[in-house]
């Protein structure tokens, strides 16, 4: 690592080349649309293949519907019952593997985040149909726990042999009175990676339970968080600022969320999208269905904190609101810089790979960018063609086998609940002010010319773009960090982070600092060789000459 | 409290599981492959099953783990996932060029009924298999069995290339079970110094604790190689570690090409190895040598130099049966008190043998093949005790119920060391020990009051 890398040179069309050359080729036409070289063509975007299949045989660094749905999206909510239905390894590779934090602050102090619930699907459940046990399951789970809501998550056998999960949940729900039971066709072999387990997700969660709380929430300045975890504690970093600021975030989608939260997600006068891959429809579904504006949000680093905030307060239009806002950024940044200034001199001018699930590719560079780092190549695992390109071309999107397979729900005004936050001139106002309402330019703008673009990477292109660009650090998911240390680079987790966190916010934008500060300087990378392999040649000197 | 909602009353649950002591047969079967030297797993199923069993290895063995998928969309889960395995197989051969693609099934694949050899007859007539190169595979559907089963499915699939042989070749195959990289290794030792020639599978040292050089190899020097499985149909005869995880294998081999065998338990502690050591050298013909001996008589020393802290120490286990018979017969060696046992994988055989290990124990013992955490919890807040000894999972009762924790079995995710440092054989026992005592005394130390306080404990 270090200087000698600094000398490599690489032309991106070389390098696009050389992680073809070995494919068969029919894999290789296939993966040359996904793999884009970046090069900031005057007002347009260079297209990119996206949400694909992912070839058999090729290892890919992505998950399953399921793994979206149950893994990704509810998995970090705290008061619901979460049950796997389906064979044991669902429920168990999911059990707290993606270090959501929660802090059970809910009005029953309900938290099941701790519990992997399963039906643990037998042969017999598989050839005589697992209704019965399903059933009985939610039974026990209820007897158990009394809680407020029990979610079922469908894994392949399940939609295989036509068990109907959401007939039973239906039943259930209506026994018991005071539980809501609904379900999830998140079957893994559904779509094409996590993102349509998202989809599902998010449109169950906006079926069941949104709109149906009856606690009013009465705080000014309210908004919902979409799209926001709370790994490694990101979540309470956000909300933290938020109520320093005076903004009340009612209801995050789904870090540590509570099935009230989801339930009055209704009342916010705002939506603000953090990751936009996982729930930019949900947005969309609160804005036509009662009337809450959304706008794209970053919590991930400290200008894009600032600059979300600003966003927020502008919003807004409330003068205390805004000096509050600013005294705040004033006050937060004063740490970030300290930090900062301590940590760029052994950042500047390395350079890092991103290819994280959605959003967090991109988010993440504005992180990088603070500490003078340059992101060469990027891309996501599940993301589609506007994650990339801006939403601009979502009515341009070809709608494929696999995504019809999943459900788009039409919503309409809520007859009672609709109720637009602000008027036309207001919202025209705003724009003016520079507000952009349901925007998102995706991963492309960003990039520097020349870079290099990838869709679904997999391990074999990962392995070939570090040997050949040698970045001074990979980010990437677990799976990847091994096989790129092995080469002797350097790699964060940006999905679960492996350790650490928060990173999101000012308090987290110093942790990323820090972070990163010790994965790109760490010394273990000057040991990699052996005194006599650096120079093997003996020569004829005695040690104690 | 992270488990605030376990009841202290324990009733019966006839459909749910909660906080499982298992998970299923493919990455059994994916860690088994991985000790095939030249070998890529591959999983014929949806992507997200590869995806998290790769995970789970990665987290647990802090290595890279490699492993294909069939990718299966809805399309496949209607049509069979004949096409996709098929150019599955000419891919992995033309971009990673293994020596061997080992394939399990998932639940998907066996629910819709893929038949893997006459896929890979398929793939053989149109040449997608490379000459020299193997393809293997294993029915490993996820709603049987366990993680163990799978293990043992894929050990049974490479014992089905042994080819019989009516000249010996003079060794003995070991199958040595679900155990770390570092245990094969160990167990490798061990034979080595009784002075017996072994033909070991799978072995996943050399492949799961490689050393970081700034070169990646997705293939590592270590593993069994093919040649060497198909001549254990030659071998003088077969120890089966485990009868769980390695039976199975060694039976075949035993009726297919008449290589006698012996299962035995896990060289876990004092008496497993010690049968261990002994039946080597009896089916080898060899002596013991001092070393050996050496090395029992040091864990011996230190079961007595330690045992004061150890006398009537009341001990919860859970874990895979394999590993939990020898590990509760260690405890009852060292007059410990392992009480609450559970294993989440079925087998009535486990029950009894539990049964016949700590009869001798005055105490009830509370053992449960098929069980879960969520139980094993309820039978420690109904009765406490000093200690517990389980995967990372644990932690979570560990810390609610105030109890030091051994971290031992799979997956361990929050530890590390245990892929280098053995706990099989007698070295093993002394770290066993060691893990054990420190985290009594270390208890201790952290409650006991200043004036009890003391540096020489």
């Amino acid at each position: 690592m270090g200087k000698a890398h600094k000398l490599v040179q690489w032309d991106p069309h070389n390098v696009k080349e050389k992680l073809l050359e070995k494919y068969p080729p029919k894999v290789a036409r296939k993966r040359a649309k996904q793999i884009m070289i970046n090069e900031a063509l005057e007002n347009t975007t260079p297209e990119i293949v996206a949400n694909v299949r992912t070839i058999p045989g090729i290892i890919t660094m992505r998950g399953c519907t399921y793994a979206g749905c149950k893994g990704v999206i509810m998995g970090p909510t705290s008061d619901i019952v979460n049950l796997a239905h389906g064979p044991i390894g669902c429920g168990f590779y999911a059990w707290l593997t993606r270090r959501n934090q929660t802090d059970a602050k809910n009005d029953t102090n309900s938290n099941y985040i701790t519990y992997c619930m399963s039906t643990d699907m037998h042969d017999s459940d598989i050839i005589f149909g697992g209704e019965k046990k399903l059933a009985a399951a939610i039974q026990e789970a209820y007897d158990i726990f009394h809680p407020k809501a029990i979610a079922v998550f469908a894994t392949c056998p399940v939609g295989l042999i036509g068990d109907d999960i959401h007939a039973v949940a239906r039943n259930m729900k209506e026994k018991f009175g005071d539980c809501n039971v609904f379900a999830f066709s998140c079957e893994g072999y559904k779509g094409v990676s996590q993102s349509a387990g998202h989809h599902i997700a998010n449109n169950q969660v906006f079926t069941h339970v949104v709109g149906s709380s009856t606690t009013e929430k009465n705080q000014k300045f309210k908004i919902n968080l979409l799209g926001e975890y709370n790994i490694g504690g990101d979540g309470f970093e956000i909300d933290r600022i938020l109520e320093k600021c005076g903004i009340t975030n009612i209801s995050t989608f789904s870090g540590n969320a509570t099935y009230d939260k989801f339930a009055s997600a209704n009342q916010a006068d705002l939506s603000c999208v953090m990751c936009h891959r996982s729930i930019n429809y949900v947005a969309d579904m609160l804005e036509t269905k009662y009337g809450i504006p959304w706008i794209k949000i970053n919590f991930v680093g400290a200008e894009a904190t600032a600059k979300s905030l600003r966003k927020i307060a502008t919003y807004f239009n409330d003068q205390e609101l805004i000096d509050r806002v600013e005294a705040v950024i004033a006050e937060e940044m004063v740490a970030v810089s300290e930090v900062q200034k301590e940590v760029y001199p052994r950042t500047v001018d390395k350079t890092a790979m991103l290819f994280v699930g959605g959003s967090r590719a991109h988010h993440y560079q504005e992180l990088f960018k603070e500490l003078g780092m340059k992101t060469i190549s990027a891309g996501y695992e599940f993301g589609h063609r506007d994650d990339y390109e801006g939403r601009d071309v979502i009515p341009f999107l070809k709608t494929d086998a696999d995504s019809r397979n999943i459900e788009e729900i039409h919503v309409e005004p809520d007859p009672e609940l609709f109720q637009p936050r602000k008027t036309a001139e207001e919202l025209a106002a705003l724009k003016k002010a520079g507000v952009e309402f349901k925007s998102y330019d995706g991963l492309n703008p960003v990039m520097d010319n020349g870079t290099i673009v990838v869709d679904d990477l997999n391990q074999y292109e990962a392995e070939k773009l570090v040997q050949l660009m040698k970045p001074d650090l990979f980010c990437a998911g677990i799976k990847e960090k091994f096989s790129i240390q092995k080469l002797g680079v350097p790699m964060k987790q940006l999905h679960s982070y492996d350790s650490g966190g928060p990173y999101a916010g000012f308090a987290g934008a110093t942790n990323f600092y820090r972070e990163i500060d010790r994965l790109v300087n760490s010394k273990v990378w000057n040991y990699l060789k052996a005194p006599w392999q650096e120079k093997p040649e003996l020569s004829a000197t005695y040690v104690w000459e | 409290m992270l488990l605030r909602h376990t009841p202290t009353e324990i009733k019966e649950r006839k459909a749910l599981m909660i906080n499982p002591a298992k998970t299923c047969q493919p990455i059994g079967a994916m860690y088994a492959a991985l000790g095939i030297k030249g070998c890529l797993p591959h999983s014929h199923g949806s992507q997200g099953c590869c995806a998290y069993h790769r995970s789970t290895l990665t987290r647990h063995y802090k290595e890279p783990i490699s492993a294909a998928t069939s990718s299966f969309t809805e399309g496949a889960s209607v049509f069979g996932g004949q096409a996709n395995l098929l150019q599955a197989i000419e891919n992995i051969f033309t971009v990673y060029e293994p020596e061997v693609i080992a394939v399990h099934t998932t639940c998907l694949s066996e629910t819709i009924g893929d038949d893997l050899p006459q896929i890979f007859n398929k793939a053989e007539k149109e040449n997608k298999i490379p000459k020299g190169k193997t393809v293997l595979g294993a029915p490993t559907p996820s709603y049987v069995g366990s993680h163990v089963t799978g293990f043992s499915n894929m050990v049974k699939a490479m014992a089905v290339l042994a080819e019989p042989s009516a000249r010996k070749n003079g060794k003995i195959n070991i199958i040595p079970g679900w155990v770390e990289p570092s245990d094969m290794e160990e167990i490798k030792r061990l034979c080595t110094l009784v002075g017996t020639r072994i033909n070991m599978f799978p072995d996943t040292s050399g492949v799961l604790d490689t050393p970081l050089t700034g070169k990646y190899s997705m293939f590592p020097k270590g593993g069994a190689s093919i040649a060497d499985i198909r001549d254990s149909g030659s071998g003088i005869g077969t120890l089966a570690l485990g009868e769980w995880c390695s039976a199975d294998a060694a039976r075949l081999l035993d009726s297919k090409c008449k290589v006698p065998c012996s299962v035995l338990d896990m060289p876990f502690g004092l008496k497993a190895t010690d049968r261990f050591i002994d039946i080597l050298r009896t089916v080898a013909g060899t002596s013991v040598p001092d070393e050996i001996a050496v090395e029992r008589g040091k864990l011996v020393d230190m079961i007595s130099d330690m045992h004061q802290y150890f006398y009537g120490k009341k001990v919860a286990l859970a874990g895979d049966p394999d590993q939990l018979i020898s590990m509760t017969e260690f405890l009852v060696s060292i007059d410990m008190h392992p009480v609450h046992i559970v294993s989440g994988t079925s087998g009535k055989k486990f029950e009894k043998r539990i049964k016949e290990i700590t009869a001798e124990m005055e105490c009830e013992v509370n053992v449960k093949a098929g069980g879960d955490l969520f139980l094993f919890h309820q039978w420690i807040k109904n009765e406490g005790v000093d200690l517990i000894i389980g995967n990372s999972y644990c932690k979570y009762i560990a810390r609610d119920e105030d109890l030091p924790l051994v971290r031992w079995g799979f997956p361990i995710l929050d530890r590390q060391g245990h892929q280098h440092f053995p706990t099989v054989g007698y070295k093993g026992g002394l770290r066993l020990l060691e893990q054990i005592l420190g985290a009594l005394l270390d208890r201790r130390d952290r409650d006991d009051p200043e004036e009890s306080f003391e540096l020489v404990l």
